[in-house]
């Protein structure tokens, strides 16, 4: 039997480089995939937290949290194609017209 | 029907608020029938009102009717009450008799007008609010109706709005009569404070119930008889009245002549109680009225514009009236209200008639001659004129005699001799107003005003005239002097019921002496009028240059403008422009700018934080994260 800590600790670990990959990558369709990368660190530990209680909530938000990301990643995604449509890039560093 | 007395305002004021509301879409037809059978429907209920407190004989206390409960604070309370009693019957009688004659009037007179609606609109609700001030039971309800009429006053003066001067002596009126109001306001708050109820009742038994004392009664007194100043147009708060005639003729004749100035008389003969426990605010009232009487005659001497005339003439009247309220007299200074009603407002139609038909002229000196172009006219002028001047038989010779033998029965000699002297130069304003207007040569420079085109006005317009001129003549007989039995004075007897009485007698030869005089008076102006417009028509401008002084003197008006322009106005006015400058323009506005101002530094301050990079959003997401879970943690 693996401990709930080591689960736990695995998740830290995704969720960090996950972090790491949105603020080392410049352009927006890999900094799209560290956010599903965080996101999924979040279910695991959601997870390991339903497994170790025992009870059924953890089980079900991560349910949601998948529902969530995939409506995000369809729309993410669109948004991404629109905008490279539009500008010919999608490298964040390019992408500051919201400057006030 | 006599239990639906208290319908008598609300019809016009329901008339005014669907005029208000759909004016621009009725028809005019409908619009001149509507204002006219509403204002006639409150005549009808108020003459048989009338016709029941005369039936019901004295002892009666007449109808009362509560419609609503309207402030109730504390010990404080004061309902929508009316009540219908001797005093109101007449005043009512006055207000819709007059005023229906004159709405009839005004579908002739208006015909041509664009804001057709607005001005029957205005003239309702003035009868509205005029109603409401009669009815009321209480001085609360009443002080509304004095605001109201206050209001009307200012829009019926203003009507012609585009008219520069129309629209200044709108405010002037407004303003003045706020002065006198704010005294009214304090003389009311008085009232509900040391006698404890607003009702007419509770106020005039408080003098002898000893609830007032002497020195409050008397300072209530003159506190509200500054309000009536400025209402009446008396000395010292007049000067609105002459601007007033910039409004349309038939509003002169209601507003400033017959109804709403004579305000202030019934609200003091209303009060009569209050007025009578109080010697030294009688004689204020008396001298006030008096004085009035005659520095208002000796203007309108030298006045042109006839309307102008007429309106110095209505100032002198009313003071008559005063004059006879402060010696006691009150049945007789309502007398002469109701009589004066009937003359003044006939004179001012006829001139209205006359303006009309020389297409808009006003100045006298650009009239003349018109005696056969206008048949209808001129003899109910004539009437009006000599009801005025006091001449035997006909309504102001009774009146204005009531009113003189009582100051003189009173001891009051030289009031008396003011008020004769005022009755002299009545007649003689008017009838050298008769002879500037209708007799001699015509002097019209207008094309409009010369023979072939001045026109008699149309039925709609002379047959009110010829009604009033029938009161104006007859009325006089409704109070006889005393001298002819002691049932003589009708309307002297039907008034007692509610007014102070006036306890004089006079012995026979005196009483027949007074009236001698008071003819011989009426006879001498017109006599005077007579020889200096007609006979020797170039004596006026020879007078005029041996007194250059005197009569430099009038044609200002005494200056009365001149200085209350620079004693009030222009301080107030250069005080403002002060407070402006400074205080507006430097506290205000620097308080708001400078708030502006922070807010737009600070923006541009913070302005560094939106890099449009989407790094650094997710950074400043990061660093409260962590924040958040170190908080937490720790």
């Amino acid at each position: 039997m693996i401990p709930p800590a080591a689960f736990l600790l695995l998740s830290a670990v995704l969720f960090s480089l996950g972090v790491l990959a949105f603020f080392v990558k410049k352009d927006l369709l890999t900094q799209f995939m560290a956010v599903e990368v965080m996101l999924n660190a979040s279910n695991l530990a959601f997870l390991a937290m339903a497994k170790a209680s025992g009870q059924a909530a953890g089980q079900v938000i991560v349910l949601f949290v998948i529902t969530v990301a995939a409506a995000e990643a369809v729309i993410g995604l669109a948004i991404i194609v629109l905008i490279f449509r539009q500008r010919r890039t999608i490298r964040t560093d390019e992408l500051k017209d919201l400057r006030g | 029907m006599v239990r639906y007395f208290w319908l008598i305002p609300l019809l016009p004021g329901a008339s005014a608020l669907l005029l208000l509301l759909l004016g621009p879409r009725l028809s005019r037809r409908w619009i001149s029938w509507q204002a006219c059978l509403t204002v006639f429907l409150s005549f009808a209920l108020s003459l048989a009102g009338f016709v029941h407190l005369v039936r019901a004989g004295h002892g009666s206390s007449g109808l009362a009717k509560t419609l609503l409960p309207w402030i109730a604070s504390g010990s404080f309370s004061a309902a929508i009450s009316f009540a219908f009693d001797e005093l109101a019957a007449v005043m009512a009688l006055v207000v819709t008799g007059v005023g229906l004659l004159i709405h009839v009037y005004s579908v002739g007179y208006m015909a041509a007008d664009r804001a057709y609606s607005r001005y029957f609109a205005y003239l309702n609700l003035f009868t509205f609010f005029m109603l409401v001030l009669v009815l009321a039971s209480d001085i609360v309800l009443m002080f509304v109706g004095w605001e109201g009429v206050g209001l009307c006053s200012y829009l019926l003066i203003g009507f012609w709005f585009e008219r520069p001067a129309a629209s200044k002596a709108g405010m002037k009126a407004f303003i003045v009569n706020r002065i006198g109001d704010a005294a009214f306001i304090v003389g009311v708050l008085f009232l509900l404070v040391n006698v404890g109820s607003s009702s007419f009742a509770a106020i005039n038994a408080a003098p002898a119930a000893g609830v007032l004392g002497p020195g409050l009664v008397t300072l209530v007194a003159i506190l509200l008889f500054v309000g009536a100043t400025g209402k009446s147009a008396q000395i010292p708060l007049y000067v609105w009245l002459p601007d007033a005639m910039e409004g349309p003729t038939p509003v002169s004749a209601l507003i400033h002549a017959a109804t709403m100035v004579t305000a202030g008389v019934y609200m003091v003969c209303r009060l009569s109680g209050l007025f009578a426990a109080s010697q030294a605010a009688s004689s204020v009232v008396a001298w006030v009225g008096g004085l009035t009487a005659v520095f208002a005659a000796t203007i309108a001497l030298v006045q042109h514009d006839i309307k102008r005339v007429l309106a110095y003439s209505t100032i002198s009247q009313i003071g008559y009236m005063f004059l006879g309220c402060g010696v006691g007299a009150y049945a007789a200074g309502m007398f002469h209200l109701v009589t004066h009603a009937f003359f003044k407002s006939l004179l001012f139609l006829a001139a209205g008639s006359v303006i009309h038909a020389l297409g808009g002229e006003q100045d006298m000196r650009r009239m003349g001659g018109l005696k056969k172009a206008l048949p209808t006219t001129f003899p109910v002028f004539l009437v009006g004129a000599l009801a005025i001047a006091g001449v035997p038989f006909l309504s102001g010779f009774f009146s204005k005699d009531a009113i003189l033998t009582s100051a003189f029965a009173g001891g009051h000699y030289v009031l008396y001799a003011l008020g004769l002297s005022g009755a002299v130069l009545t007649a003689l304003y008017m009838f050298r107003l008769i002879y500037m207007t209708f007799y001699g040569q015509t002097r019209a420079t207008h094309p409009a005003g010369t023979a072939p085109h001045v026109h008699e006005s149309p039925p709609v317009m002379t047959v009110p005239l010829v009604v009033l001129a029938v009161f104006s003549a007859l009325a006089g007989f409704a109070g006889l002097p005393v001298l002819l039995g002691e049932k003589a004075n009708w309307i002297g007897g039907f008034l007692e019921a509610v007014l102070e009485p006036a306890a004089h007698h006079l012995a026979l030869s005196t009483e027949v002496g007074l009236i001698l005089a008071a003819t011989a008076a009426a006879l001498a102006g017109i006599a005077m009028a007579f020889v200096f417009y007609r006979k020797r028509p170039d004596l006026p401008e020879r007078t005029a240059r041996s007194f250059p002084g005197i009569y430099r003197l009038l044609v200002g008006k005494y200056y009365v403008d001149e200085a209350y322009d620079a004693v009030v106005v222009r301080p107030l006015v250069r005080g403002a422009e002060t407070v402006y400058a400074r205080f507006d323009l430097g506290v205000i506005d620097g308080a708001l700018d400078g708030s502006a101002a922070a807010a737009a530094s600070a923006g541009k301050g913070l302005n560094v934080l939106q890099s449009g990079l989407v790094r650094d959003y997710a950074l400043a997401f990061l660093l409260g994260a962590i924040l958040f879970l170190g908080v937490l943690l720790l």
